[in-house]
């Protein structure tokens, strides 16, 4: 009864998720949006090895491992992306993302 | 004890990121999502998966939150950027919520399986949890492993002709 | 032994490649003629040499297949090449004549607009009539037939810029193809009847082997025949499709010359000669064949009594002497029509040239005067002979080769046929008739040309009249030549009866074509059955005929001038009508072409228009609405797109929440 158990950290993980979500819908500082976006790729995260280790199973880990890595290289890109954007712009408010328009 | 500690923890984990996604400042916000991550690095050690805490800590606290500092500084960016209106934060808080209410409410249908791995305690314990994720990353996972690494060197190129050319 | 056979037609392919796309850079004419000519003389060279091994050779047909082209089901079509004395008599007429008719073409076309294309277009045709004389396959004879229908619409249309010629380009095209149509269809019901006996083929060999099987006179054998020589009156210009070939005239003389009187238009001939076992085979056809053959050569032959345009005269006289040719095969004469052809192929080319050299002496002297009368117009012609020398004779002489006098070539190759229609098995005294009233005409029609260009005073207008001269050397050697073999071409074929007369003399050609046509008349007993002194009496009333024709031209417009205003006044009506061509284009305008034009307009207006577009338009609109309708979904903005990602996320999680 008193044991923590695989629903605690997926509820934990769950939270976390939905944090990140609102938070890239409610910020307009690119930035954050950005770091929202690391939050939920934690919450899965979280859920993954909470999984690999109930289950005892080492493919989850594994593939917290392969997000790491997406996890790398899109934070290079993006912040790459961000201050290209900011040079052409002098903005990082996804308000001026609106290129994608029509 | 134990869940007293998860607990815990967990209070710090989302709290920390109720101030990620709250917080005016954008550094503030990085500092909070440092804590949030140092908490699950927590739960993974907990989880006994001392390596992905390790690996947490150094990529996530040390490498991208670092960069994210970093870039928020090189722009020099202070609270320039204004909130949104306030029809936007209701909408984007009640789908985020309405999101979390479902996963909870389909988490609390689900039942726990009885199945059960290969790797237990005892297993990691006398292998090294280490050496079991290197067996299967090289093994199973040999295929993935090197797109992964060529996706890797492609951010890099990316990264490096992206900021290096007037876009 | 006749491995590089391809190479004939593949010299004039490439002149036509190298010109066709490096013309416009290279700019000399002398080169591009030279590059055009060259690859001309290459294949008459080539030609030449298996021309002189065919005749050592005691085996007389041989196929040579290149590639496979396609197989389909049980059919197997090669890119196959044929050689037979018929091939090669072919071959040396289109080559021979080519030849010289390129190298003319460097005079009369210098300083054209578009010279290279001229001389493109002009060895792309000479590549598509070799196809189709040396293809051993009905398809691969098909892209050569449909080549020189390309190609002469190409060169009718070359002064694209004047209307009359793109019109009558486009007449040639469309006629042609209703002809094409009648080719198809027959080859289709001849393949699949063949091949319900069983032989799935089109090779020409085959098919000659095989075509006892569809029985003779047989109702099918009549279609397939027939729709091939609906096929032939298209190409080769015969009654109905002829209507043409005398608004091709708006080509180049060259072009003329070389299309529309020696080569192109004698594909139809060489067609039915190919075929000779199939065609034997339905009596019915061959009728048909010698009739329309025989009614061409006299209708067309009284149009031109009347015309006044000195290359419409000689279309409507190639007309007729392809109606010659027609009815020497309707009457089982196949050697004596490819005779013709070849003789016809030297007079008759010799004439275009010579008219060409005219027109050209006559546009230089109005260019010079600065006129804008007609160079065509044998009206403003007259007494040519001295300024012109070697035209007029090398003219003469193509002309008494065409009218019959003996001794020259067109005497030999007219009488054959004259005397195998009236002998022939498959003859008739009617059709002895009609031959040779044509010729007559066709004497009087011809002289009556010469003495209008060439006799008489000068009528061109003062002014110009001093300016015409001989055209140069580049344009007169082709004239020699073709003159020398308009008159001694014929000495190759001399008839039975003569040669027994002189001493045993062979006819050559006849020998040498035997392998080809002699099987077929033999199975089908097909001959010429008459005694030495009917076909003498003959001959005689022909040349008979023939002189009173030249006599008649000389009293009525050398000796009595006027005499030919007086005959227009008192027959008015039947002058008018031979004038005006019978009406023939009119009554087909009424009858085909306007009916035709009002299916298509109601089709464009009425089916088109309404039906057609206003299904594609309308759903074109609707797409519009609905876009413009969704456009504002598409704001832009990012964090739009990311809400309704996770509207959808909510969607996907409440669906296996509540499932």
């Amino acid at each position: 009864m008193f044991t923590v158990t695989v629903h605690h950290y997926l509820v934990v993980s769950a939270i976390l998720f939905s944090l990140g979500t609102i938070g890239v819908l409610t910020r307009r500082n690119a930035i954050v949006v950005f770091m929202c976006i690391e939050l939920m790729l934690n919450g899965v995260n979280l859920s993954f090895i909470a999984l690999s280790h109930f289950l005892g199973n080492m493919d989850g880990q594994v593939f917290v491992f392969f997000v790491m890595t997406v996890a790398a290289a899109e934070a290079a890109v993006g912040l790459a992306l961000m201050i290209a954007f900011f040079k052409h712009k002098e903005s990082i408010d996804v308000e001026d993302f609106n290129l994608l328009k029509w | 004890m134990e869940l007293l500690f998860f607990y815990l923890v967990a209070l710090v984990a989302v709290l920390s990121g109720i101030l990620v996604i709250t917080c005016k400042s954008p550094i503030n916000s990085a500092i909070s999502l440092v804590m949030t991550f140092f908490c699950l690095a927590i739960f993974y050690v907990m989880l006994h998966a001392p390596f992905m805490a390790a690996i947490q800590i150094m990529v996530y606290a040390g490498a991208i939150i670092v960069l994210i500092i970093f870039v928020i500084m090189l722009l020099n960016l202070g609270t320039a950027v204004q909130a949104r209106t306030s029809h936007c934060i209701a909408w984007g808080s009640v789908v985020g919520a309405l999101m979390m209410l479902l996963a909870m409410t389909f988490l609390k249908g689900g039942e726990t399986t009885t199945v059960q791995g290969e790797i237990t305690k005892e297993v990691v314990a006398q292998v090294g949890h280490t050496e079991l994720i290197g067996q299967a990353m090289f093994t199973n996972f040999l295929l993935p492993f090197e797109i992964a690494s060529i996706l890797l060197l492609v951010a890099i190129v990316g990264a490096v002709v992206l900021t290096k050319r007037e876009v | 032994m006749y491995d590089k056979l391809w190479l004939i037609p593949f010299f004039p392919l490439l002149g036509c490649l190298i010109n066709g796309l490096l013309g416009k850079k290279i700019k000399n004419e002398k080169i591009i003629g030279g590059i055009g000519t060259l690859a001309m003389v290459s294949s008459f060279v080539l030609s030449c040499k298996y021309f002189f091994q065919l005749l050592g050779d005691t085996v007389k047909t041989h196929e040579v297949v290149v590639a496979s082209w396609m197989t389909v089901g049980q059919l197997q079509v090669d890119w196959g090449f044929m050689f037979d004395p018929l091939t090669a008599v072919m071959l040396l007429v289109v080559t021979g004549v080519g030849s010289l008719i390129h190298l003319y073409s460097i005079g009369y076309m210098h300083g054209e607009e578009g010279f290279y294309r001229y001389f493109a277009y002009l060895n792309l045709f000479a590549f598509s009539m070799l196809m189709l004389v040396t293809g051993s396959n009905a398809l691969v004879m098909f892209v050569g037939w449909e080549g020189v229908g390309l190609c002469s619409y190409l060169l009718i249309g070359y002064y694209f810029h004047k209307k009359s010629a793109s019109d009558a380009a486009k007449k040639a095209f469309v006629v042609n193809r209703v002809g094409d149509f009648g080719f198809l269809i027959g080859l289709f019901v001849l393949y699949w009847t063949l091949g319900s006996h069983g032989v799935w083929t089109v090779n020409f060999l085959e098919i000659g082997k095989n075509a006892h099987l569809l029985g003779m006179g047989s109702t099918v054998v009549t279609l397939v025949t027939l729709c091939f020589f609906l096929g032939a009156t298209g190409k080769s210009a015969q009654i109905p499709l002829y209507t043409w070939l005398p608004d091709a005239m708006e080509g180049p003389t060259p072009v003329s010359a070389l299309i529309h009187a020696a080569t192109m238009v004698t594909a139809g001939v060489y067609m039915i000669g190919r075929m000779n076992p199939l065609f034997a085979l339905s009596p019915d056809t061959m009728m048909v064949i010698a009739v329309v053959g025989g009614v061409t050569a006299l209708f067309s032959a009284s149009i031109g009594l009347a015309q006044n345009d000195i290359k419409r005269v000689l279309a409507y006289s190639t007309v007729s002497q392809l109606g010659y040719m027609f009815l020497a095969m309707g009457v089982g004469a196949f050697t004596a029509g490819i005779f013709h052809l070849m003789t016809h192929a030297f007079f008759k080319a010799c004439l275009f040239l010579g008219s060409g050299s005219v027109i050209h002496a006559m546009h230089h002297a109005y260019h010079h005067a600065h006129l804008h009368d007609d160079p065509q117009d044998m009206r403003n012609m007259g007494g040519l002979r001295k300024k012109m020398p070697i035209t007029f004779l090398t003219f003469l002489v193509s002309t008494i080769a065409i009218a019959g006098i003996p001794g020259f070539s067109g005497f030999f190759s007219k009488d054959e046929i004259l005397w195998w229609s009236f002998a022939s098995t498959r003859g008739h005294v009617a059709l002895w008739v009609l031959g040779a009233c044509a010729a007559g005409m066709t004497a009087f029609y011809m002289f009556r040309l010469v003495f209008m260009t060439f006799f008489g005073e000068q009528r061109t207008h003062a002014k110009a009249k001093d300016h015409v001269h001989e055209s140069p050397l580049v344009i007169t050697i082709p004239l020699m030549v073709l003159g020398l073999l308009a008159v001694v071409g014929g000495y190759i074929g001399i008839p039975h009866v003569i040669g027994n007369l002189v001493g045993h003399i062979p006819n050559y050609f006849g020998d040498f074509l035997a392998p080809v046509f002699a099987p077929t008349q033999e199975l089908y007993h097909i001959s010429a059955h008459g005694t030495a002194a009917a076909e003498f009496g003959l001959m005689g009333v022909s040349v008979g005929i023939a002189l009173c024709g030249i006599f008649l031209a000389y009293i009525m417009y050398i000796k009595n001038p006027a005499l030919p205003g007086k005959f227009v006044a008192s027959f008015t009506g039947l002058w008018r009508a031979v004038f005006n061509k019978w009406y023939v284009d009119e009554l087909y305008d009424a009858l085909v072409v306007n009916p035709t034009k009002k299916i298509g307009t109601f089709c464009w207006k009425g089916f088109d228009v309404r039906v057609v577009d206003g299904v594609v338009n309308g759903i074109g609109k609707l797409i519009n609405v609905f876009s413009n309708a969704l456009r504002y979904t598409q704001t832009g903005f990012a964090h739009n797109y990311a809400m309704t990602m996770a509207l959808g996320v909510v969607a996907i999680l409440a669906f296996y929440v509540f499932r």
